[in-house]
């Protein structure tokens, strides 16, 4: 009956974290009353619960995020869309021009294979298939700007307490950022150097994490590089 | 000094002892475009694996309506051996690629992701005996770096026969040389095998010595391994100082 490591320590798949009752949180595993990792990450102990904070995850859909993805496929009714999941959402054509589908419409006037668009998952089917709204504020077909790629499970660090980190990349950048939970982050600003520090910071905060005191590192990083512009 | 006294002193080919690895590097994430990626050298042994997944299976009768599958690819450059080999799949490779996909299925939850796929591409750059226990070595690694959830990770060491001694992780020479090569892949937290063959003759005694030599080895494999994924994460820890 003892924690095996202490909290927010790196851990390894088939490491043991717990040795007795225990409830088992996000990428542990109980087998023969021990509680293992599944995943590399922070283990963290706290209220009755053992968990990891994973280092690399691929996205796993919930109902209630802003996903950025791109059309891959359309079929009757419906857009298929690829949000970096392990299957790929449907976007069904109610939830993209809010009326209901007729044979007469001309699905890729409205969004055409290869199209960015940023939606929000509005339920999972009974195949656990996300399906997609493009109905609302701040969703829709993406005009402009560019799309990166980070872990996804980094997405809570890039946008920091209370949306402390994304709010100072965004004063400092002057750039119009837009995060999709599955890890697709859409860019689009004025100038091109203001482009260039966003996706440096980005991948800064995407290699460094796990690290404590990061959003005052950002901050001296991005200075550092408008001075390199300037 | 007698001769006997000389002959004593047994040494293998490339001079290691009978329970000594061949110098082992792994490294994790080389690969930017893969999910989860490792690079290995055992000994003369160079190989790259990329990891890519879970994602949508195609062709798509191929998947699983209650778990992933997990596809493997062992593949041998045409330069990484001499004489130059055909690009083409062998059947060893296919062979391979199943055994590889054996070893691994145990370790990884496919329960979590039905429909799908999970790809794990080993190419082989440099063979030097032994190819598959290293890709396996590679191949755990990567899948954890690619976040796909696991029970545990597999080591892989082979042990043998050679010139009538049992030895740990046979190079090239000991493995075509030798009487016997046992391969084995194991769960080191969870104590379990998930692949055992067996090439050659050995006595019921000699086999359990080559077992309990490979897990020897094994150990010491996943030694290496952690530090490699931990190794990851560490560097930008030294980078943050700056």
């Amino acid at each position: 009956m003892s924690a095996l490591f202490e909290s927010r320590d790196l851990v390894i798949p088939g490491d043991v974290l717990y040795e007795g009752r225990i409830r088992t949180g996000d990428n542990t595993y109980l087998r023969q009353g021990k509680v293992y990792a599944s995943r590399i990450g922070l283990v963290e102990y706290g209220r009755g619960m053992v968990s990891v904070i994973t280092l690399e995850a691929g996205y796993n859909p919930l109902v209630g995020d802003t996903v950025v993805g791109d059309v891959v496929d359309i079929e009757l009714g419906r857009w298929n869309v690829d949000i970096d999941a392990s299957v790929a959402a449907h976007l069904n054509v109610p939830d993209a021009i809010d009326a209901p589908f007729r044979p007469d419409i001309v699905m890729p006037d409205i969004l055409d294979i290869g199209e960015t668009v940023v939606a929000k998952v509005v339920d999972l089917d009974r195949w656990r298939t996300p399906i997609l709204s493009i109905l609302g504020r701040d969703l829709g077909k993406v005009e402009e700007g560019f799309t990166i790629r980070i872990t996804p499970s980094k997405i809570p660090r890039l946008i920091g307490k209370q949306g402390s980190m994304v709010k100072m990349i965004l004063k400092e950048t002057g750039c119009d950022i837009v995060i999709g939970q599955n890890g697709r982050i859409l860019i689009n600003g004025e100038k091109r150097e203001q482009e260039d520090i966003a996706v440096k910071v980005i991948g800064k905060i995407d290699r460094e994490a796990h690290t404590t005191g990061l959003t005052n590192r950002i901050q001296e990083y991005i200075k550092r590089l408008k001075e390199e512009f300037d | 000094m007698s001769p006997r006294k000389k002959k004593k002193k047994w040494n293998r080919v490339d001079g290691r002892d009978f329970n000594e690895l061949r110098p082992l590097k792994i490294e994790s994430g080389v690969l930017p475009n893969a999910d989860g990626s490792a690079y290995i050298e055992m000994g003369k042994n160079k190989i790259m694996v990329g990891v890519f997944g879970p994602r949508e299976m195609h062709p798509k009768h191929l998947s699983r309506p209650n778990m992933a599958v997990l596809r493997c690819r062992y593949h041998m450059a045409p330069f990484s051996v001499d004489p130059r080999r055909s690009p083409a799949p062998s059947r060893r490779d296919n062979e391979i690629s199943m055994v590889m996909r054996y070893a691994l299925e145990p370790a990884v939850f496919l329960d979590r992701y039905p429909r799908s796929v999970i790809d794990v591409y080993a190419e082989i750059l440099e063979a030097d005996g032994g190819t598959r226990c290293a890709s396996l070595n590679a191949a755990s690694v990567a899948l954890v770096d690619a976040g796909i959830p696991m029970r545990d990770l597999v080591v892989s060491c082979a042990a043998g026969k050679y010139d009538g001694q049992l030895v740990l992780d046979l190079g090239d020479h000991e493995d075509q040389e030798g009487e016997a090569d046992v391969p084995l892949a194991y769960m080191p937290k969870l104590d379990m095998v998930t692949l055992l063959q067996m090439d050659g003759i050995l006595s019921p005694k000699e086999f359990d010595g080559c077992i309990s030599l490979a897990l020897e080895g094994c150990q010491k494999i996943y030694e290496t391994q952690r530090e490699a994924l931990k190794k990851k994460y560490e560097v930008e820890e030294e980078e943050k100082k700056d």
